[in-house]
């Protein structure tokens, strides 16, 4: 019998590794599919609850999810673009100018 | 019969219109000094009506001394401190003698000060003066009595620094506050002591004098103040007079005092100020009654500074220090009498004094007004070409010396009685005492007033508003022993001793006829005798190395070592731990979370999730 | 049981595909095993009933923004991490300890909250396009035309900030 739990723990695992990959990928662009994965295990979340809780107002939300990721993907990359022809460099080590 | 709201009036208006003279002249005179003058000798001659015509009932029988009135100052939990005015016999004549010799004193000031730039500025400090002095007389507790007292103490200091671009008047105004405040900080425990004795409860206690008075023998008895502990009350009490009134050894602030204006010299350092302390030891004699140990302290130290103070006014040659001098003297003899007992004998003289004493002042006043010139080796035959300063001047010295029948004469005549009955030694002490009186009194007038001009000399007489005072001083310095002072304070004059006046007429006859001789007649030239007893010459001149001794303690043991010690307290403790060091140790907090910042978004995110994981396990879901 | 199975099969193959993202050398690796687990979570998607979800999933996101990441890692010519310039191992070892603790946290936060919850298997119709529709242009029409702002600024500012830069600069 598959649960919602089971669904729930599928996301999880999937968001910690999003979020291990955040803290150890050196390359911005990395970084941000990281992000990217992060953002896929919180839709299955919202799927998951909305088949649960019988309200499909959950998978209206993914819809946003989907479509706001998309935008970010787009800015970001373009900074990343940015950061590549301007510094060079695209390892996030290298990059620490907003400090003292 | 006078009572409730006139007498209240009377009284308050006594106390406070010099201050209200002092205020306004601040406020409204300092730019214009007729307004100044007018307010200050005002604020004096309003409060001597109220005396006078609060004598006048007293003495119809109109009015019931004592009249105490007062207010709720200061009130704490545990803690009500009243300002009041009592008045009874003694309060009344020393205010009549404060606002009485004080206005005159005001008046001549107007004359004498003329010139002067802080004209303005001297009077609100006179009025000032007033007004503290008219606290102290008239306070009903030590703790307004103390008030006045830091007040005059104050008043004094800026008064004798009056012409404070002068570094020697300067320092004499520092020197007299100094001093007083070593000797006020025994009054003040002595103080503290009386109120902690004042009652086994706390809430009872009190510092009101009437009070205090009418517990003292059921404290005594009860053990809660114990013979002993009086003893110290009363002694650190009697600091405070070593002070004021300018005791050995505390008596090195009066000489130096003598850098201020002369009308101040009259007023605070003869007739009113430091006649304080004798005063104050009037007043709660019912206090040093209960214990003769004091009582015998009192009476020595007075004999002694009367003795040894007539010695220095025998060497020296600045004509307003003779008068000092003669004043610590004089000092003494009040404050031998109170310690024999005789505690209206002492405020007898102490009135005559006040007459005697600012006229000779005041007259050395004009001589320095007229001649610009204070030693008295540089003058010479004021006799004829000041001549009214010279007659008030010679009632004045006649007086101080006690040549019969006048005011001088009487009281101190009194004192040397009690001296013969209670205590031999100072009856002798007092007796030649009253030789060097005649002596150095004898040896100004003929130095000065006598002989001949010297050849730039060319005095004028002063002005009347200066001389008005003088002959109303001189008049009552005359007639003062025939006022019936003693008999206002309650003890009628004994009756006369012959024996006691045969030996001080005695010697007063041989110190006048010796100086008359020396210095008049140029009998034995003054310089043979000083280089005959050059160690006692010296001695004297350095006024027994005194104001050695001080200076050496406050310059090696006072500066070097505790200033010292002070100073590096603050420069490492203070200085170094406290301030920089709290300093360095927030620059190297600063420095270690800096490092935090490192500007990398990853190990923000990383610390981030720290934190989270912190934060549930507090929430406890882990 | 079929569904069983389902779920096994497409839950492990998105782990797997995500580790791969997230330990690959290659950024293009990286990107098709992406690629690979967001075709797994359609597939979980269709399992809980979401078509349009999934298909949208798809479509948008594995068609168009990881085709986006695509080329740009081509276009910047990204090759191999260099192993040169390797970060300090603590900080990875850090990285890596740490969100494995918050992840056993999470796990275990989510396993005992929903405990008891079933997932019915009969799919309902309540992923179709008309009930998505539905809720998309009543209850939540003011963020669907806020999203359409987004997307503008989104584009106005990625022209803006990633176009070339002409010789007066």
């Amino acid at each position: 019998m598959i649960t919602l739990t089971h669904y729930l723990v599928l996301s999880a695992l999937l968001f910690t590794i999003g979020l291990a990959g955040i803290m150890t990928r050196r390359n911005v662009i990395l970084i941000l599919l990281c992000i990217e994965l992060m953002f896929n295990a919180a839709n299955l979340a919202f799927i998951a609850f909305a088949k649960s809780l019988g309200d499909p107002s959950g998978q209206v939300i993914v819809f946003f999810v989907i479509t706001v990721a998309a935008a970010e993907v787009t800015v970001g990359l373009a900074i990343a673009i940015l950061m590549a022809r301007r510094l060079s460099t695209l390892n996030a080590d290298e990059v620490s100018l907003l400090k003292w | 019969m006078v009572t409730g709201f006139p007498a209240s009036l009377a009284a308050w208006t006594l106390l406070l219109s010099p201050l209200a003279a002092a205020v306004a002249i601040g406020l409204w005179g300092l730019s214009r000094r007729r307004l100044a003058a007018a307010c200050a000798i005002g604020g004096l001659l309003v409060p001597f009506a109220c005396a006078c015509w609060l004598l006048l009932h007293t003495l119809r029988g109109s009015l019931h001394l004592p009249l105490e009135v007062q207010v709720s100052w200061l009130l704490l939990p545990d803690l009500a401190i009243p300002f009041g005015v009592l008045i009874d016999p003694l309060s009344l004549l020393m205010s009549l003698i404060v606002t009485g010799v004080g206005s005159m004193i005001f008046i001549y000031s107007t004359g004498y000060m003329a010139d002067d730039a802080g004209y303005s500025r001297y009077f609100t400090m006179l009025s000032l003066f007033a007004f503290s002095m008219l606290t102290i007389v008239l306070a009903n507790n030590w703790l307004e009595l103390f008030m006045g007292w830091e007040l005059v103490g104050f008043c004094s200091y800026a008064l004798i620094g009056h012409w404070f671009e002068k570094p020697a008047a300067a320092e004499a105004g520092k020197k007299a506050f100094m001093v007083n405040r070593v000797a006020d900080f025994g009054f003040m425990l002595g103080i503290l002591a009386l109120w902690a004795h004042s009652s086994p409860l706390a809430t009872e206690r009190t510092l009101n004098y009437q009070l205090l008075q009418t517990r003292l023998p059921s404290l005594l008895q009860s053990g809660w103040l114990s013979h002993e502990t009086l003893v110290f009350i009363g002694l650190l009490i009697f600091c405070g007079v070593l002070g004021k009134s300018a005791q050995m050894p505390l008596h090195v602030w009066l000489p130096d005092a003598m850098e201020g204006p002369t009308p101040v010299s009259a007023l605070i350092h003869a007739a009113t100020m430091v006649a304080a302390g004798v005063y104050m030891l009037c007043r709660n004699f019912w206090l040093f009654h209960e214990v003769p140990a004091v009582l015998d302290t009192i009476a020595w130290v007075g004999g002694a500074t009367a003795f040894f103070s007539a010695w220095l006014a025998v060497v020296e040659p600045d004509l307003k220090r003779i008068l000092a001098y003669s004043t610590l003297s004089q000092l003494g003899y009040m404050v031998m009498a109170v310690g024999l007992g005789g505690h209206i004998a002492g405020m007898y003289h102490l009135t005559t004094h006040a007459f005697f004493k600012a006229l000779l002042f005041l007259a050395a006043g004009s001589v320095i007004h007229g001649t610009h010139r204070q030693n008295i080796w540089e003058l010479g035959g004021l006799r004829r070409s000041m001549p009214w300063t010279s007659a008030t001047f010679l009632i004045g010295a006649l007086a101080l010396c006690g040549f019969p029948m006048l005011s001088g004469f009487f009281s101190k005549d009194e004192i040397l009685v009690l001296a013969h009955e209670h205590n031999v030694v100072l009856y002798w002490i007092g007796s030649v005492t009253a030789g060097l009186t005649a002596f150095y009194t004898t040896r100004a007038w003929c130095v000065a007033f006598l002989g001949k001009a010297p050849e730039h000399l060319h005095p004028h007489e002063s002005p009347p508003v200066m001389l008005i005072p003088l002959i109303l001083l001189g008049a009552f310095s005359i007639v003062g022993g025939y006022l019936g002072i003693p008999a206002f304070l309650g003890e009628p004059a004994p009756e006369f001793h012959w024996d006691v006046a045969r030996t001080s007429l005695a010697a007063i006859a041989t110190g006048a006829g010796l100086a008359w001789l020396i210095y008049h007649r140029k009998v034995i030239a003054a310089e043979v005798i000083a280089r005959r007893f050059a160690w006692l010459y010296q001695l004297l001149a350095r006024r027994y190395f005194f104001d050695d001794a001080y200076t050496w303690y406050v310059e090696q043991v006072q500066q070097r070592l505790i200033a010292g010690a002070c100073a590096l307290f603050e420069r490492v403790i203070i200085i170094g731990f406290a301030v920089n060091g709290t300093a360095w140790l927030i620059q190297l907090a600063g420095r270690a979370i800096r490092r935090v910042q490192t500007g990398r978004v990853q190990g923000y995110v990383l610390g981030f999730c720290c934190g989270i994981i912190a934060l549930l396990y507090l929430a406890g879901r882990f | 049981m079929a569904e069983a199975i389902f779920f096994y099969l497409f839950a492990g193959l998105a782990l797997i595909a995500a580790l791969l993202v997230v330990t690959s050398r290659q950024p293009v690796y990286s990107v098709l095993s992406l690629l690979v687990a967001m075709f797994c979570l359609a597939s979980l998607f269709v399992l809980l009933g979401a078509y349009v979800v999934a298909a949208l999933q798809i479509l948008l996101y594995a068609g168009a923004v990881l085709v986006l990441f695509l080329f740009v890692i081509m276009l910047l010519n990204l090759d191999r991490e260099t192993l040169a310039r390797t970060r300090s191992f603590t900080l990875r070892g850090a990285g890596t300890l740490v969100a494995l603790v918050l992840g056993m946290g999470l796990v275990r936060i989510v396993a005992h909250a929903m405990a008891g919850r079933s997932v019915p298997p009969v799919p309902e119709q309540t992923g179709t396009v008309e009930r998505l529709a539905q809720l998309l242009f009543t209850k939540y029409l003011l963020p669907f035309e806020l999203t359409s702002f987004l997307i503008l600024a989104a584009i106005i500012g990625a022209i803006t900030l990633a176009r070339s830069t002409g010789p007066d600069e």
